[in-house]
């Protein structure tokens, strides 16, 4: 055992010599103090979303080695790997899973950030990266959810991708360069394909290293709150102490994913058919339910403006004053910050959190034309998401044209 | 050579100049290959128009007596699908199935003998008009014309 040890040292050693890694990494490492207060456990939420991204890179290039991307066959494909493929549910509901524990996670991040005030100076840019990180993530699930070429994802990337086309003339533009074509088709799996597996990847993964790189330079930041009553309780060295606290967390989260997995697996549905009907109750991803949902309340048209662009515009300056929150959020001369800002994230949150809600929750949402919800759920929308009309008809018209 | 100092001397005094003129030369060709890189991306990026000419006429494959009052069904019109409609008082009409609200694909509701959209609950009377819901627009029409039990569509 002991002889063994030496061994290893001296191998790592000889690494050492010629690479001079360790001597350049960890000092940096040893260098951080993570304080303690009772705000700490946000300090985690980091960690968390850097073993979650290493933990989609890993199952999402797993998928790939059965993924097709095409219209043709990517249903298929992804059948394929549910029904046949040993543990191929396992890995897919891994990574479907993971994707929103992730997309949560950064949420609460967010959240945790922007209520602990950590993005004030000199931490913009870790902000900025951060925000830059929120839309990448984003980004990554709405190109996803298209991959498996099933009805839902299709109709939400239908109204999804036409969305940033109401916004006068760069709209168009955009929505075609999404879509690949006027049309969500096999052009645009072929794009989601390419931004989802590497381009966002590759966005992701840097600006993941500047934003690790730049906390690790500034040391975590303590909340006005703590700082002002004076923190007592000190602090811990980042190494090896928080960073072991970390792989505590890390592994309870591999363990609810797993339970995820093996108790809720990922559903497929029916493949994509551009010429049925969209199905009722087509949703998009929870975590852009909020906006969907204010899409529904708008209507057609508010002060001669078209409601989609009212709301598109209003969701892009939303955007913004979130990516400018440091610099708008200036202390006054005694350093204390305006509580507008706590309440205005408090009221974002509400906001996000109500719609949400009233999209899970109304079955279809009332108009004064509208039948009652039963006449609702009877409506002619079967299982195939075709409608009864269609199959009284008996004759599968595109059957007969293809 | 005593005529060459003064001429030294001089380009010594422009000197700054020239570098000025040099680094400008290097911004402005540095820019312009970038330029040059880009141009071609964002084009290669952006799809070409789409080959298949668009359709103006379709004959579907389906009898016109074998459709059942009140009752609609989508059909291709060239790549996007349209719907064909038998009212309840029997006649046929036909719009394109593309939602003007977001694009989604509509379907007749027998319930209520309008076309409903399920993404945000549009509606749709049987003339492509606005009957609720978030839709700015009424629903294109298309023609319908009977070659014998043949329904023929065609875009106005
Ligand atoms: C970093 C964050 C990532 C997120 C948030 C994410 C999200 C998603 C989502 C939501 C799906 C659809 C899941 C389903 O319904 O089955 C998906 C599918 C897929 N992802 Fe990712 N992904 C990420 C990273 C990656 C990476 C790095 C790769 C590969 C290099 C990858 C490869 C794939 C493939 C091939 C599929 C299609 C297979 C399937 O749907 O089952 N993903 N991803
Ligand atoms: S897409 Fe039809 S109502 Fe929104």
């Amino acid at each position: 055992m002991h002889r063994l040890r030496a061994a290893v040292g001296k191998v790592l050693d000889w690494f050492e010599d010629r690479t001079g890694f360790m001597g350049l990494v960890m000092p940096l490492a040893r260098k951080k103090q993570v304080p303690v207060h009772k705000h700490s456990i946000w300090y985690y939420l980091g960690g968390m979303l850097v073993f979650l991204f290493m933990l989609q890179v890993a199952t999402g290039i797993l998928l790939l080695f059965y993924y097709r991307p095409s219209a043709e066959g990517a249903f298929e494909s992804v059948q394929f790997l549910m029904a046949q493929v040993r543990f191929g549910w396992l890995i897919r509901s891994i990574h479907s899973w993971g994707a929103n524990l992730m997309i949560f996670v950064v949420f609460l991040h967010m959240f945790s950030v922007l209520l602990l005030r950590a993005y004030r100076a000199p931490r913009e840019l870790t902000w900025l990266s951060g925000v830059a990180l929120f839309a990448t993530c984003l980004g990554l699930g709405f190109t996803g959810y298209l991959l498996p070429w099933n009805e839902l994802a299709y109709f939400a990337t239908q109204v999804g991708t036409e969305i940033p086309g109401v916004v006068p003339v760069v709209g168009p533009v955009i929505r075609t360069m999404l879509r690949g074509g006027d049309e969500v088709t096999g052009a645009t799996l072929t794009r989601f394909y390419a931004l989802h597996v590497s381009v966002l990847p590759a966005i992701a993964f840097l600006l993941i290293s500047f934003h690790v790189v730049m906390v690790q330079k500034h040391g975590m930041s303590v909340p006005p709150s703590v700082e002002r009553q004076g923190s007592s309780r000190g602090s811990i060295p980042f190494f090896p102490n928080f960073l072991l606290r970390d792989f505590v967390g890390w592994l309870c989260a591999i363990m609810v994913l797993a339970s995820m997995a093996a108790f809720f697996p990922a559903h497929l549905g029916e493949k994509a058919d551009p010429f049925a009907p969209a199905p009722a109750g087509i949703k998009p991803e929870w975590y852009f339910m909020f906006m969907f949902q204010s899409l529904k309340y708008l209507p057609a048209e508010i002060l001669g403006i078209e409601g989609e662009l009212v709301g598109v515009l209003g969701f892009g300056l939303l955007g913004l004053v979130l990516l400018l929150v440091p610099f708008l959020d200036r202390p006054d001369d005694q350093g204390r910050h305006r509580k507008v800002w706590t309440w205005g994230v408090y009221g974002t949150l509400a906001f996000i959190l109500f719609l949400t809600y009233l999209g899970y929750t109304e079955e279809v949402p009332s108009s004064q034309d509208e039948p009652p919800a039963e006449a609702v759920s009877a409506a002619p929308v079967s299982i195939d998401g075709r409608s009864a009309a269609f199959r009284a008809l008996g004759l599968a018209i595109e059957e007969a044209d293809s | 050579m005593s005529h060459d100092a003064p001429a030294r001397e001089n380009a010594a005094a422009t000197e700054p100049n020239r570098r000025r003129f040099v680094d400008r030369l290097l911004g402005v060709t540095t820019f312009g290959m970038f330029g040059a890189i880009l141009h071609p991306v964002l084009r290669y990026l952006y799809p070409p128009p789409a080959s298949e000419a668009s359709v103006n006429t379709v004959t579907l494959p389906v009898r016109a007596s074998d459709i059942p009052a009140n009752s609609g069904t989508i059909f291709k019109f060239g790549d996007r699908p349209g719907i064909l409609v038998r009212t309840p008082g029997g006649d046929l009409r036909a719009f394109s199935a593309r939602c003007t609200h977001l694009n989604c694909t509509v379907q007749y509701r027998e319930d209520i003998s309008q076309i409903w959209c399920a993404c945000h609950n549009g509606l749709f009377d049987l003339n492509g008009g606005i009957a609720g819901g978030p839709p700015p627009a009424p629903l294109e029409s298309f023609v319908v014309r009977l070659r014998g039990e043949e329904v023929v569509v065609t875009r106005s």
